[in-house]
């Protein structure tokens, strides 16, 4: 008697617990037949391919409407321009200049560094790092922000209460709080397109391939993902954070945060 | 000019490279959020300053027992003001309640806020005053008379063994108080230290120092407001009580600026990732705030002056002391107030990219202007003027702790110089 109180008594309770993961999966724009335990998606960078286009920056401002303004972006290019060391100054490298005018879109004007005087420069793009211990999600006061099981770190904006802290949470800096919904908002992988089968716009419009993406658990014949962990020594942002990021950066230099 | 360049916006500036989503015209938290950790600060620091007098019994504070005590409900009362506001959506913020994220410090901080305010500060204070709520019900008519009989909620017995009861049991509530008023504000401070990815924040002893400037800066508004109502009702002060407040004060500073100064000393010894940037901010951006507002207004000027008066209080007059004693409290409750600022701005001054800097100017309007940052923190003040109207009003007889009682102030005007 007491079991069967206490089994409708948790039916009960995992009822509208239930209704509230549902409607929080809804809210994902992932179509209803899809199902997040069957996948592990992952986004590798190849730093040395990328040319600064800033092509993944502007498919991804146009396919998730990102706002406008210079100061919302999920994607985003850096540059990094490395100066030859002064002379007699004992340094194997000088000084290093980071720019990302709006974001990279469009891409880059020429440096005001001269030519002889850059010893390396490199393009970095950057997005969320889809960390295994995200602390974004972990401040969320109400849940708001949630791992998803196939390796997305997601926003339901219908449930964000907009106070902030996720965002100032972020070490990579990914996370923006939207001007017109006045919710935090970050890269979804294009979790729209993803669950239906298609590239992410970054992904998909990136002209040398410097954006990898798949799924870990469904490789297919000569995977990409695989091949560029087979291929590239491998590294991720801010390893000493402790937040397990999963999109792995290859040919990463030092100074790149 | 000066007036145009106060209240005007003025467009934020960049140097070196801060992250594109970090480049918005104004850092994510403002000023309310300065507010947030400020007032509840002042709100345990108060706490503590009655738990003097009801848990380790110092006699000589009982004149600013019950003041304390409606400071720390008046401030409690406006302390998520600021959050509410500074929220995207502020009609959802019951769901921190109702469906916390167990994971979260802002989550946790709603549940320790409703402990504090309704099973601690309300609690006590209704024992504390609810044999006098029965008298004042009795012969208070209008409206008053009515406020004193609900507050009584039909307990009306005023019996020795009843009211030996409500001692007690307030005594027993004081002493679970003194550890949520750590929980309360050491949260507010973990709401900061649990941000890993900001090297200003990021820190295990954050919630230590918030709690120790949270007690200094609670003493100080007891000084501060204690004096003012004193200058108000044009009554004598308690030199006695306000020597010993002058004492606890010195004593907190004294921990709370060693503590402090622990944590800079440790971050550049260690060399602490980001400490190059912190540097920079405390010798450049943050230098009025810091430097000056902070360490020399708040900590330094205060500490020589109490410390002095440590030494040297019999051979320093009576008016003297009284003005440093206000002079000092303003200071401490600007340090502390400047302490927050450096703490929640300055680290959002510098980028997560850790290569570049902004510079901030705070706007007049605007919901992270400083005008509804001053009616915020003005807000406190108005609900204690009201509280003190209705619940410390000379005219009321009583046989609890008063700030003005005329044999106890006319006593110690002649023991000042103990």
């Amino acid at each position: 008697m007491l079991a069967t109180i206490g089994g409708v008594f948790a039916g009960l309770l995992a009822l509208p617990l239930a209704h509230s993961i549902k409607r929080r999966f809804r809210s994902t724009t992932a179509p209803s037949d899809y199902d997040p335990t069957q996948h592990k998606w992952l986004m590798c960078v190849d730093v040395d391919k990328c040319i600064g286009c800033g092509l993944c920056a502007d498919a991804c401002k146009t396919e998730n409407h990102v706002p406008e303004a210079t100061h919302y972006f999920r994607t985003w290019i850096e540059r990094y321009v490395i100066r030859k060391p002064a002379v007699d100054s004992g340094k194997a490298r000088g000084e290093v200049l980071v720019d990302s005018p709006n974001g990279g879109r469009g891409g880059f004007q020429q440096t005001l560094v001269p030519k002889q005087d850059i010893l390396k420069s490199f393009f970095v793009p950057k997005l969320c790092n889809l960390c295994e211990a995200s602390p974004c999600t972990q401040v969320c006061p109400v849940g708001a922000t949630f791992d998803a099981p196939d390796g997305a770190v997601l926003v339901d904006p219908t449930y964000c209460i907009g106070c902030g802290f996720c965002i100032q949470a972020c070490p990579y800096g990914c996370r923006f709080l939207n001007p017109v919904t006045r919710t935090a908002e970050k890269c979804t992988l294009c979790y729209h397109r993803i669950t239906r089968g298609l590239k992410p716009a970054c992904v998909e419009v990136c002209p040398t391939q410097a954006r990898v993406f798949g799924d870990l658990k469904h490789p297919v014949e000569n995977d990409p993902l695989l091949a560029f962990v087979m291929k590239n020594k491998v590294n991720t942002l801010k390893p000493h954070l402790g937040t397990k990021p999963r999109v792995l950066y290859a040919n990463l230099d030092k100074e790149v945060r | 000019m000066l007036i145009a360049h106060t209240i005007a916006e003025v467009a934020p500036h960049f140097e070196g490279y801060v992250y594109p989503n970090e480049s918005g015209p104004h850092p994510l938290w403002g000023v309310l959020i300065v507010l947030y950790p400020y007032i509840t600060g002042l709100v345990a620091g108060a706490f503590i300053m009655a738990s003097l007098v009801r848990v380790f019994r110092v006699k000589a504070l009982e004149p600013v027992y019950r003041l304390s005590l409606l400071t720390a409900l008046a401030f409690l009362l406006c302390a998520t003001l600021p959050l509410l506001f500074h929220l995207g959506h502020p009609e959802r913020s019951y769901q921190i309640m109702i469906t916390p994220h167990l994971t979260s410090p802002m989550a946790i901080f709603g549940f320790v806020y409703a402990w504090y305010l309704m099973a601690v500060l309300l609690l006590e204070l209704w024992f504390d005053f609810r044999e006098d709520f029965v008298t004042w019900g009795g012969t208070e008519q209008g409206l008053c008379g009515f406020i004193y009989r609900l507050f009584t909620v039909g307990v009306t017995d005023v019996s020795a063994k009843a009211v030996a009861l409500d001692h007690k049991l307030s005594w027993i509530i004081s002493i679970i108080g003194i550890p949520s008023a750590f929980l309360l504000h050491g949260y507010v401070g973990f709401i900061f230290g649990s941000i890993k990815a900001n090297p200003w924040w990021g820190n295990a002893i954050m919630p230590i120092i918030f709690i120790l400037s949270a007690m200094v800066s609670g003493i100080a508004l007891c000084v501060f407001n204690y004096l003012v109502l004193c200058w108000i009702r044009r009554r004598p002060v308690d030199m006695r009580c306000l020597d010993v407040m002058g004492m606890y004060l010195f004593y907190g500073l004294v921990i709370d600026a060693t503590v402090e100064a622990l944590d800079w000393i440790h971050r550049a010894y260690s060399a602490e990732e980001g400490f190059d940037v912190m540097e920079y901010m405390a010798h450049e951006r943050l230098f009025y705030t810091l430097s000056i507002g902070q360490v020399l207004v708040g900590t330094l000027i205060p500490l020589l002056v109490l410390g002095v008066f440590q030494v040297a209080r019999k051979h320093i007059p009576d008016m003297v002391r009284l003005r440093l004693y206000f002079t000092c409290s303003f200071f401490v409750l600007l340090g502390v107030l400047a302490m927050r600022w450096n703490v929640v701005m300055g680290g959002q001054f510098f980028s997560k990219s850790l290569r570049g800097v902004m510079s901030y100017k705070l706007e007049f309007a605007g919901l992270e202007g400083w005008f509804l940052g001053l009616i915020l923190l003005s807000l406190p003040f108005i609900i204690l003027t009201v509280l003190i109207r209705l619940f410390l009003a000379e005219n009321l007889p009583t046989k609890g702790h008063v700030p003005h009682r005329l044999e106890d102030a006319g006593n110690s005007a002649e023991n000042t110089g103990r």
